[in-house]
């Protein structure tokens, strides 16, 4: 076996995690619920909800304040990885479960639903990956690296539907899954695969799930999305829910491990929290044995991230309002492309920044137990009871599908009579079932149903074979490619010059290595049509190629129109020839304290022009915030909206060794205008040589600072450390030169 | 169908059930509906089940399934394909692998066959 491991500050080497593949064995088997901890003290707070912290995270922007705190929140967080491309998703993997994600779910290639068997190898996928043996094993194979990097298990997860259905959860229990989705009912009515053989093979696959101790998802979720009204189908929802977890207890599945994949089903400018609320908590009453899979709203999403992040951060409303033991995210550009690197992340952020800022919420606040919130409810609940009778007086499940009575667009019992109906002699698979025989046997672990092993004279079915691959595994048979031109080794070799760690070339990159994506915004001051072509104009004139409009939004209907594009650049950039600047250095406190108790030093600092912002310019210069007086620098602050020539004068007045000019406002890059008029006037007065001038701001870059007469700029995230670095050299700098 | 929401008229024998009572009935109801799936899923089988069992045995999926077509071309099948391998590989005297591997080829069959 390679000795391959991961490097914190190296790119996964996706090569290496695809050597010695046929003798990799995964190295546990189940699910992993998050841990809580009781009133968990991170940094300065205590979380209420929050579980085990992690080893090694990306915190969210703002941790910076507060000591890089990651904090937890409790439910599963899944993020679905599925480019097409398997090879490329192992390093989104990597970056979403350093962002917050325990629980990744490949979707599947489209049409495998109808493939009969297993597929092997590694073709490319559409709006997914083929899932294969390969490609399950390579990426748990590197998600066990990247849970050891992490410090929590990490669950893998993809689907076991289709006609294919039983094949699929051997593999998955051969290979180390830890979540599926399983729903005979999927199968039926999205999938048309005949409803007898989908609930058949139902009863392996299921039995396969208990075995391996997965977590089980269902399928309900997907009528909403096909619903066209989709808050009238939650009696239903209930119904499905109901049908598939009974089903999955009955076989054998703990129900602890059986999930209800629940969304709330509407979407703003609906009053969604109020139409969504009752119908978490009638679910939330009936399944409370059971565990809820939180799904987020995408029947409604549009091309705006923003707006589909905020219809997300409402569903986690609900939530927390209620239950979520799984929170699952959908990235917000699903409603204009096959998700994107950076919006698996922005996802996976979102779910963590809601959730912990929500932490202890249910500690101040209640749910009401009458009035609107119970009766609507109890009203949903009856509802789906009634659903029930009436698919009995019908004949049962397969009478109730053939007379077309789900995904109705009524709300139960009200009909439109636009449901989907199936028949039982119809659907793919149909006429494929068999009747066992009474000497029907199967030798194998985990098998359900009549097994006639009496006749052999034993009580354990895989004794008769001497173990099957379940307490085998080294009988498993590994397949690695069937295609040679469609497999990861071809796709692989074609951007090998851009494969990191070690690529000397760089390209832009949103799904697959090398892509050459890039998203453009732009503000046109005209209607929508004229906005579109002009984008798409700009774009060529850029020399982008494959130009496509994302995103459009109206600002005003002939005002203006914001556009998002993408578009691909066709060169590629070498890395040894990237000038990068190099990062500020620091001295140590006790080295700048020195050097000021050698030479004290007097500065002069105000906010310049118009400009009443003064907040960063404190964390630079207070004590309290780690700034300059800390280290004994004398300061005079001037204020707010300082004309340049008072802070000149005030610097001759005191005598200063420097002049602290903060710049918020950049407007017509009124920043640099007013660093390069106190520049001037310090020459003018004939004291620029003797005087360090530093200038700062959000907009502040120190090039630009330089350029236009300042000494250094320093922009966002700078520190006062950072300035009083700086001014200790600078004035060592100036005393050697003799000019102080 | 089209049918107007007549939910009020419908509800009348659930109005008096309490919200425990209401629950117990919708389980009860699930139970009954899924009862007779679970019944056929414990009788029947199906090429992926048989597959599935196959593969277990330590076939690759692509043995997996041409052993099961092979059972249900010659009407063996509802024996069990696993069934089937196992019988041929104790009348021959072969490894589970071996037997199963001799199908694959299209030999056998017919040995295998007169075991049922």
């Amino acid at each position: 076996m390679s000795d391959y491991k991961l490097d914190p500050n190296k790119n996964i080497d996706v090569a290496e995690i695809l050597k010695d593949l046929e003798s990799y064995r995964p190295r546990r088997r189940g699910w992993h619920w998050r841990e809580p901890v009781e009133n968990l003290e991170m940094g300065p707070f205590t979380y209420r909800d929050c579980t085990a912290p992690l080893k090694d995270s990306v915190p969210l922007p703002p941790a910076h304040y507060f000591d890089n705190i990651d904090p937890q929140p409790a439910p599963v967080i899944t993020t679905e990885i599925a480019s097409g491309r398997f090879e490329d998703d192992i390093r989104r993997m990597r970056m979403g479960a350093h962002h917050g994600a325990d629980h990744i779910m490949v979707i599947r290639t489209a049409g495998q639903s109808h493939f009969d068997g297993l597929i092997e190898g590694t073709p490319q996928g559409m709006g997914g990956v083929p899932i294969t043996r390969k490609q399950v094993r390579a990426q748990r194979k590197a998600l066990d690296m990247i849970e050891d990097e992490v410090g929590r298990p990490i669950n893998y997860h993809s689907y076991v539907s289709g006609v294919a259905g039983p094949d699929i959860a051997v593999m998955f229990a051969e290979e180390g899954v830890n979540g599926v989705h399983q729903d005979p009912q999927y199968n039926v009515i999205y999938r048309n695969i005949n409803m007898a053989r989908s609930f058949v093979d139902a009863c392996e696959s299921k039995k396969l799930i208990q075995w391996a101790g997965m977590a089980q998802i269902d399928g309900a979720h997907n009528a909403n999305a096909t619903a066209r009204e989709a808050w009238k189908v939650m009696p239903e929802l209930m119904v499905q829910h109901g049908i598939n977890a009974i089903f999955s207890a009955k076989v054998g599945i703990d129900k602890k491990n059986i999930c209800l994949s629940t969304v709330p089903p509407t979407a703003t400018p609906a009053p969604c929290v109020y139409m969504d609320l009752p119908y978490a908590v009638a679910l939330r009453d009936l399944f409370h044995e059971y565990r809820m899979r939180a799904q987020m709203n995408t029947k409604y999403i549009e091309s705006s991230t923003r707006e589909a992040t905020v219809t997300h951060v409402l569903n986690m409303l609900i939530s927390k309002l209620t239950r979520a033991d799984i929170q699952s995210t959908i990235t917000p550009d699903e409603g204009r492309n096959v998700p994107w690197h950076i919006y698996n992340i922005e996802a996976c952020d979102t779910a963590k920044q809601a959730l912990v800022g929500m932490d202890g919420l249910m500690e101040m606040v209640e749910l009401k137990k009458d009035g609107y919130l119970r009766e609507k409810a109890r009203e949903l609940k009856e509802r789906a009871i009634l659903f029930m009778e009436e698919m009995l007086e019908q004949g049962g499940y397969f009478a109730a599908v053939e007379a077309g009575m789900f995904v109705d667009s009524g709300i139960y019992p009200e009909r439109n009579g636009d449901g989907i109906a199936r028949k039982l002699d119809g659907g793919i698979g149909v006429g494929t079932i068999y009747k066992r025989e009474a000497d029907y046997m199967a030798p194998v672990t985990a098998h359900y149903g009549y097994n006639n092993i009496a006749q052999y004279g034993a009580t354990n079915p895989s004794d008769l074979i001497g173990g099957c691959t379940l307490e085998c595994p080294e009988k498993i048979i590994y397949i690695d490619e069937l295609d040679e031109e469609d497999n990861c080794n071809v796709r692989m070799a074609e951007v090998k010059d851009f494969a990191q760690p070690n690529a000397k070339l760089i390209r832009p990159e949103m799904e697959w290595l090398a892509d050459g994506t890039v998203m453009l915004t732009m503000f046109f001051p005209v209607e929508k049509h004229v906005a579109e072509a002009a984008a798409l104009e700009c774009a060529k004139r850029m020399n982008l190629t494959d130009c496509e409009v994302i995103s459009k939004e109206i600002m005003h209907g002939a005002e203006g129109t914001r556009i998002e594009l993408k578009g691909k650049v066709p060169f590629a950039i070498e890395i040894d020839k990237l000038v990068i600047p190099e990062e500020p250095d620091v001295m140590s406190d006790a080295e700048i304290r020195a050097d000021i108790e050698r030479r004290p030093m007097r500065v002069v600092c105000g906010t310049v022009g118009e400009d009443e912002h003064s907040v960063g310019l404190r964390e630079i210069i207070d004590i309290k915030h780690g700034g300059i007086e800390k280290y004994g620098v004398e300061v005079h602050y001037l204020g707010t909206s300082v004309p340049p020539e008072k802070l000149v004068n005030a610097a001759v007045e005191v005598n200063a060794d420097a002049i602290l000019a903060s710049t918020i406002i950049s407007h017509d890059d009124i920043h640099y205008k007013n660093i390069a008029k106190i520049n001037r006037i310090a020459t003018e007065m004939g004291m620029r040589d003797k005087l360090i001038f530093v200038a700062g701001g959000t907009q502040v870059a120190s090039a630009q600072a330089r350029a236009n007469g300042a000494d250094e700029g320093f922009g966002r995230g700078s520190r006062g450390h950072h300035v009083a670095t700086f001014l200790v050299k600078k004035r060592r700098e100036m005393e050697a030169e003799g000019k102080i | 169908m089209k049918r107007a929401d007549d939910y009020q008229e419908r509800r009348a024998h659930l109005a008096g059930l309490s919200d425990a009572e209401l629950e117990q009935r919708f389980w009860a109801l699930a139970e009954q509906i899924t009862e007779p799936l679970l019944k056929m899923g414990y009788e029947y089988t199906s090429p992926s089940i048989e597959r599935s069992v196959l593969l277990r045995m330590g076939f690759s999926s692509i043995e997996a399934k041409q052993i099961v077509n092979g059972c249900i071309e010659r009407g063996l099948v509802a024996h069990g394909a696993g069934n089937v391998v196992y019988r041929l590989a104790k009348a021959k005297g072969m490894e589970i692998r071996e037997a199963g591997l001799a199908l694959c080829e299209d030999k056998l069959w017919d040995d295998a066959a007169a075991q049922f």
